[in-house]
């Protein structure tokens, strides 16, 4: 499975704007290169990402070739209650990513 | 594949400027002092990219390393970990020292052949490739365990003369655009080369995640991609002329803070 880390704040007070960040390790090959002998290299990116807390979606993202290797994605949401966070990344040729990380919310 | 200088056509004004403003030849060293890393010059951005371990990509081949580090390999059967145990320990400081003098080979080897010596003669696998996936991985790992460690070059006479020959390299013209290496990072350091900063080119993050290569790459790499910038011959990975090279340049930055995997445009 591929690499990932997430940054996501331990704990946090009820109310609070917390960031998340996360970073991925994919090629995020654009499809649009050619090898020295001409042969076209075949897309292979990162298509989605989603990201649900205690099960709800928070926050998703649509990914394109233009997006650099390995996609760096941070964004805001309020910490409401304690549970976890579930990251999931899809993409072409079946790829499919899954962590998870937990938050305490006082 | 991209390599140096974005596009040298386009950069070639730009270098031919320099080459007339740099007359002289054996350029002066830079006092300890005045030495500054490329992160000194990196964006605001980039900057918080190395700072962070979890937006700095180099991390992921560092996560890579430390599974490569306690899986069993070779007809030994054995990992790094069955010998070295925990790397924060035994491997820390380690990559600050190299390239060092390795008795049997007569010559310097840098951390990345110290590894494949491991690989080879102690684990008896296949080495790995240069720019190999797991040689950076590795290597980033080991490297790890020195960040915010001085560099710290060994006190071996035997050192010297390959050290004395990455210096001659170093400051030798060589290229189509007969430059030598000093004339950019020691002369015209802290100037722009077009749009880059240039960089007293201390190879204190390396391997390092560089945003052009979109990955992770060695010192070597980086050296390529200068010689390939001065349109001279680059050497095959692994030659000798790049690890005297590298002992030079160690020597060079000796006492400033490792910082691997830094982040590089
Ligand atoms: C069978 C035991 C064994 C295994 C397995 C092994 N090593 Fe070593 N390694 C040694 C010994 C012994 C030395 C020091 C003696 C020598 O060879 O010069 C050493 C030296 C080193 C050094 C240099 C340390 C220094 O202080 O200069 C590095 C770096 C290193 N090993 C990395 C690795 C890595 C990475 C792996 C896994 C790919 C590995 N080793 C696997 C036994 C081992
Ligand atoms: C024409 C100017 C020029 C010459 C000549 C040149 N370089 Fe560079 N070098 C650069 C620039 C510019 C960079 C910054 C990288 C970039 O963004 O392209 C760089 C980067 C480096 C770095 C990386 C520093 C870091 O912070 O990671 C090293 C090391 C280096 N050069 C070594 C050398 C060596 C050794 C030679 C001679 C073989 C050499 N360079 C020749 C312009 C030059």
């Amino acid at each position: 499975m591929a690499r990932a880390l997430i940054n996501v704040p331990a704990k946090a007070r009820k109310g609070d704007v917390i960031e998340i960040k996360t970073l991925i390790s994919h090629v995020m090959e654009s499809g649009f290169r050619r090898t020295q002998t001409g042969e076209a290299i075949p897309r292979d990116i990162v298509t989605a990402f989603a990201c649900t807390y205690n099960g709800e979606e928070i926050f998703a993202a649509q990914l394109y070739p233009a997006i650099s290797a390995n996609p760096f994605i941070t964004f805001h949401t309020v910490a409401t209650e304690s549970g976890t966070f579930e990251f999931k990344w899809t993409g072409d040729n079946g790829f499919a990513a899954t962590e998870t990380a937990k938050i305490v919310v006082e | 594949m991209t390599s140096g200088w974005a596009s040298l056509r386009r950069l070639a004004p730009a270098v031919f400027v320099l080459a007339a403003t740099a007359i002289v030849t054996a350029s002066a060293e830079i006092p300890l002092n005045e030495r500054r890393s490329g992160y000194a010059d990196l964006g605001r951005e980039t900057k918080a990219m190395q700072d962070d371990d979890t937006a700095n990509p180099g991390m992921l081949a560092v996560l890579d390393g430390e599974a490569l580090w306690s899986a069993k390999a070779g007809s030994a059967g054995r990992s790094c970990a069955d010998c070295h145990g925990d790397a924060r320990t035994s491997m820390k400081g380690v990559a600050a020292r190299y390239p060092a003098f390795d008795a049997k080979a007569g010559r310097p080897v840098n951390i990345e052949q110290r590894i494949n010596l491991c690989r080879d003669e102690r684990q008896q696998a296949k080495p790995f490739a240069y720019e190999s996936r797991d040689m950076l991985a590795l290597s980033a790992f080991v490297g790890l365990q020195s960040r915010g460690q001085p560099i710290a070059p060994p006190d071996d006479a035997r050192l010297q003369p390959f050290r004395d020959a990455g210096r001659d390299t170093y400051n030798r013209r060589q290229g189509q655009l007969n430059l030598a290496c000093g004339h950019c990072h020691d002369d015209n350091r802290g100037q722009r080369l077009a749009g880059i900063v240039i960089p007293q080119a201390h190879p204190t993050g390396y391997p390092l995640y560089r945003l052009e290569w979109q990955s992770v790459g060695s010192l070597q790499r980086r050296l390529r991609n200068c010689l390939i910038g001065m349109r001279a011959e680059h050497y095959a990975y692994g030659a000798p002329e790049y690890v005297e090279l590298e002992t030079y340049l160690m020597w060079r930055a000796r006492g400033m803070p490792m910082e691997t995997p830094a982040v590089r445009p």
